[in-house]
């Protein structure tokens, strides 16, 4: 059974032919792109005329994102620019604490237990006249029940007293850097930190497991992936436990599930022998739509939390150097194992010391285990400079770079983290291309929304969300930035030959557009409609999402 | 008051010993009912005769004694641990080797059902100066040296005296806040150093603490610490906050203490001293006065003890 789509455009990022009026399509694959006379050479075959006014790209490639987005959405969103949910409501953003406060009020009207917890995510008091955000003001919205807030950056909590009553925090002779306390000696309601935020988090209504996602949340996250084009998607730094395992192949696996998504093993908590073992067992595990057995390596924090390493001269604002959460001899054994066993793995870098490290250890451990096509990936590497790149291009590594920072807390940088001259070349995309390094660009949603084209934007024009352009010079091109979120990323995640551009023979993925991106302005880039996506010949409309 | 659980933070690099050292208490318990926090089971060699049960993060091990890995989420384990049938009396978290035990006690004393009573950070002999300043986690050991209430420098067997003497000599110069004491494979009598019986506080008689005798069959000579075991008879009360103070004071030689003392308040206290750090908690009922105090061989003795805290006075 073939169908042949007319579209107005399609791009299809093979060079060979970038533009197409048609694609035959056959068993979820890509019989032909080219125009309806040369693919009625296959044979019989059904037209659709259904994109006849649309714009069709190669379904859109999150290289870095986690699916506990979709749980997220059941907190209230409290962010300061306008977010988009699974459902496709626009939520607009929150510009200051009293509209937050509104906001947690409204939905504390609805609940009738009065001691159930009421939890909100991704407030940003950075935007804010005074910066912090205390429990004496979410105790406006609750005394009786515990509230809790999550940070955008993911890396702060803010709650009331209630939670911090619930918890025990809510006492003097409180002493931990990551809780800061009022003029009284109580806790002011901010907890910096996953060691306080969880145990407080959990009084204020976050599971268990708060970066894990679970059965709801990742039909969710499914429905904002066809809201923005997405065909594939991954799930970062995942435990990925049998019972996790389970349930992500079983939801997958609906014949009406959109994505086809990519869970990475996090290396935390386990030996270096254990975490292979582990993967080597989810490998045989993948299915079409749940892909498995790469591992996610964390070698440090972030720079916005000041815990990213950092080489000389460190933190603008003189903060002390930042944390390691991997010891170099564990990456070593993990690189190692994992080049000898054909595992490939991505490693989460913010600071430029950190990346240091993944660079010379895989050196090394190539050395041993030598291996051309180990595509081996930064993420983040936001401070990766010129001669880490030109050092990444020996070492045939990738980038996967997170645009959406300067955005979002690109004048954070500027003004505090890391001052102008390293804010101008943070997650530097033009650097990496001119070292011929291949390049993804990515959102870490729940972080920051998911949206490769938003994503495609900043990396393009690069703005702050103060309005200005910090790093002119490291600004891609659309056409480069478009190759980023399809067949760039596909290529960081090794499956280039299946996915990422339309030709003969690939996966029937595609994102289908109101308006042509290579058409329109670089800075509406972020505002083209889309339409949905076909996956793997499928077709699903947002609007019956 | 409740009476609360008391903690030792093992902290260390990789290869220092910790992994050794949890192993070496679990099997040398003496009764006493310990939990283990580790961050993996991975490396922790565990023999099959002692394990009763194991589920995916709990080891049950014979003797009551448990070994649990946290992972993620040390605050979860610990709660985890208060809802047991039977708690332990002691409770060991084995820090993964990046991280700083002195931020793991600072989220411990978050918990009240908890008391720190010492870090204890291990120090590979053959390379712990080298490490301290190596490009990348140079920084990482420093820290983890400075938050040490008790340093353990292990593998000293692997130096010679000379440069034993060293390492010694540049620890006790950078990180003269904490005791220092030598061990060979990370093995310390675990009553010596953490879990004190509260029926041995009545009827331990002062004693010579025998080095590890499988290590002495196999070797010349030995480079472990000796320590010597006091038994402080203490008959009135006392200011049971200046006695643990002056306890923990760097002049006394000692290492550890343990023990009830009578509070001049009528009340009886736990008094818990690791190297610098001190606490003072109410005692659990039942028990009677008497602390035992422990240091190296040759450093300190009943009467220095008695003179230096104004006992007889």
């Amino acid at each position: 059974m073939t169908t042949i789509y007319s579209a107005k455009k399609i791009i299809t990022m093979n060079p060979a032919r970038p533009t197409v009026s048609h694609v035959a399509v056959r068993d979820g694959l890509i019989l032909g792109a080219g125009s309806l006379k040369e693919l009625q050479g296959f044979g019989d075959y059904t037209l659709d005329s259904g994109f006849a006014d649309k714009i069709l790209m190669p379904g859109l490639v999150e290289g870095h994102c986690h699916a506990v987005e979709g749980k997220w959405w059941r907190y209230v969103y409290c962010g300061f620019h306008d977010r988009m949910d699974p459902y496709g409501k626009v939520w607009p953003g929150v510009t200051s604490i009293e509209d937050v406060i509104e906001r947690m009020q409204e939905k504390e009207r609805t609940l009738t237990d009065p001691i159930e917890p009421l939890t909100g995510w991704a407030i940003d008091p950075i935007y804010y006249p005074v910066k912090k955000i205390t429990r004496q003001q979410l105790d406006s919205i609750s005394t009786t029940r515990a509230v809790g807030i999550m940070h955008a950056s993911g890396h702060i909590l803010s709650v009331n007293s209630k939670a911090l009553e619930l918890a025990d925090y809510l006492r003097p002779g409180i002493e931990h850097n990551g809780i800061p306390l009022g003029e009284d000696g109580l806790p002011t309601g901010e907890l910096k930190g996953p060691d306080v935020m969880f145990p407080v988090g959990q009084k204020a209504g976050f599971d268990d497991n708060m970066l894990e996602f679970d059965e709801p949340g990742l039909i969710d996250f499914a429905r904002l992936c066809v809201r923005t084009g997405v065909t594939t998607a991954t799930d970062l730094a995942a435990q990925l436990n049998d019972e996790t395992v389970a349930m992500g192949a079983r939801i997958t696996a609906a014949d009406d599930f959109p994505v086809r998504v990519m869970s990475l093993r996090f290396h935390h908590g386990v030996t270096p022998e254990e975490l292979i073992d582990h993967v080597k067992s989810l490998k045989v595990r993948s299915t079409d739509r749940f892909r498995l057995g790469k591992i996610k390596v964390v070698a440090d924090g972030s720079i916005q939390g000041f815990s990213a390493r950092l080489n000389w001269p460190g933190y603008y604002n003189g903060a002390p150097n930042g944390l390691w959460y991997i010891a170099p001899e564990q990456m070593r054994s993990i690189y190692e194992m994992a080049l000898q066993e054909g595992i490939q793995v991505h490693t989460h870098t913010n600071g430029d010391e950190a990346t240091d490290l993944a660079l010379d250890t895989l050196e090394v451990a190539l050395k041993k285990h030598s291996n051309n096509n180990h595509r081996f990936t930064i993420q983040h590497g936001q401070l990766i400079n010129a001669a880490q790149y030109r050092r990444m291009e020996k070492l045939n590594m990738c980038v996967n770079h997170f645009a959406n920072h300067h955005f979002y807390w690109g004048d954070e940088h500027y003004d505090l983290t890391v001052g102008p001259e390293r804010a101008e070349r943070m997650n530097a995309c033009r650097t990496a291309l001119d070292n011929n390094i291949p390049l993804a660009i990515h959102s870490d949603a729940p972080i920051t929304p998911l949206s490769p084209l938003f994503t495609a934007w900043c990396a393009v024009n690069r703005l702050t969300s103060s309005g200005r352009t910090q790093g002119e010079y490291e600004k891609i091109t659309v056409a480069e930035a478009l190759r980023a979120i399809t067949l760039g990323a596909a290529y960081t995640l090794d499956m280039d030959n299946e996915i990422g551009s339309i030709e003969v023979g690939k996966q029937a993925d595609f994102a289908v557009l109101e308006d042509d991106p290579t058409e329109v302005a670089a800075m509406a880039l972020k505002d083209i409609k889309v339409w949905g996506t076909v996956q793997a010949g499928r077709v699903f409309a947002a609007s019956d999402i | 008051m409740q009476s609360v659980m008391p903690v030792t933070i093992i902290g260390g690099y990789l290869g220092s010993g910790k992994t050794t050292l949890v192993n070496h208490l679990l099997r040398h318990a003496n009764g006493v009912r310990l939990a283990v926090l580790v961050n993996d089971f991975g490396e922790l060699p565990i023999d099959a005769d002692l394990i009763e049960a194991q589920d995916s993060d709990v080891i049950s091990l014979s003797g009551g004694c448990v070994c649990c890995s946290y992972g993620d989420d040390l605050s979860l384990s610990l709660q985890k641990l208060q809802a047991q049938d039977s708690l332990p009396e002691h409770i060991f978290i084995e820090a993964s080797g990046v991280a700083l035990p002195g931020a793991i006690g600072q989220s411990l004393s978050l918990q009240r059902a908890y008391q720190l009573e010492g870090i204890v950070v291990l120090a590979d002999a053959t390379r712990v100066q080298q490490s301290a300043v190596d490009k990348y986690i140079g920084d990482t050991i420093q820290q983890q040296l400075t938050d040490a209430d008790l340093i353990v420098l292990n593998k000293v067997d692997l130096l010679t005296a000379a440069n034993a003497y060293e390492v010694r000599q540049w620890l006790l110069e950078n990180y003269a806040q904490a005791p220092l004491v030598n061990s060979v494979f990370g093995k310390i009598d675990p009553e010596t150093l953490f879990a004190i019986r509260q029926d041995h506080l009545q009827t331990e008689p002062n004693r010579q603490i025998e080095p590890n005798k499988d290590y002495l069959k196999n070797h010349s000579h030995h480079a472990e610490s000796l320590f010597t075991s006091i038994h402080l008879e203490i008959d009135h009360a006392v200011d049971a906050n200046a006695l643990a103070a002056q306890l923990a004071d760097a002049d006394s030689g000692l290492v550890r203490a343990k023990g009830f003392v009578l509070h001049r308040d009528n009340t009886l206290k736990t008094i818990q001293v690791v190297g610098r750090r001190w606490s003072i908690t109410n005692a659990p009922a039942g028990v009677k006065p008497g602390l035992v105090c422990i240091g190296c061989s040759g450093e300190f003795s009943q009467e220095s003890i008695r003179a230096l805290c104004k006992l007889d006075a």
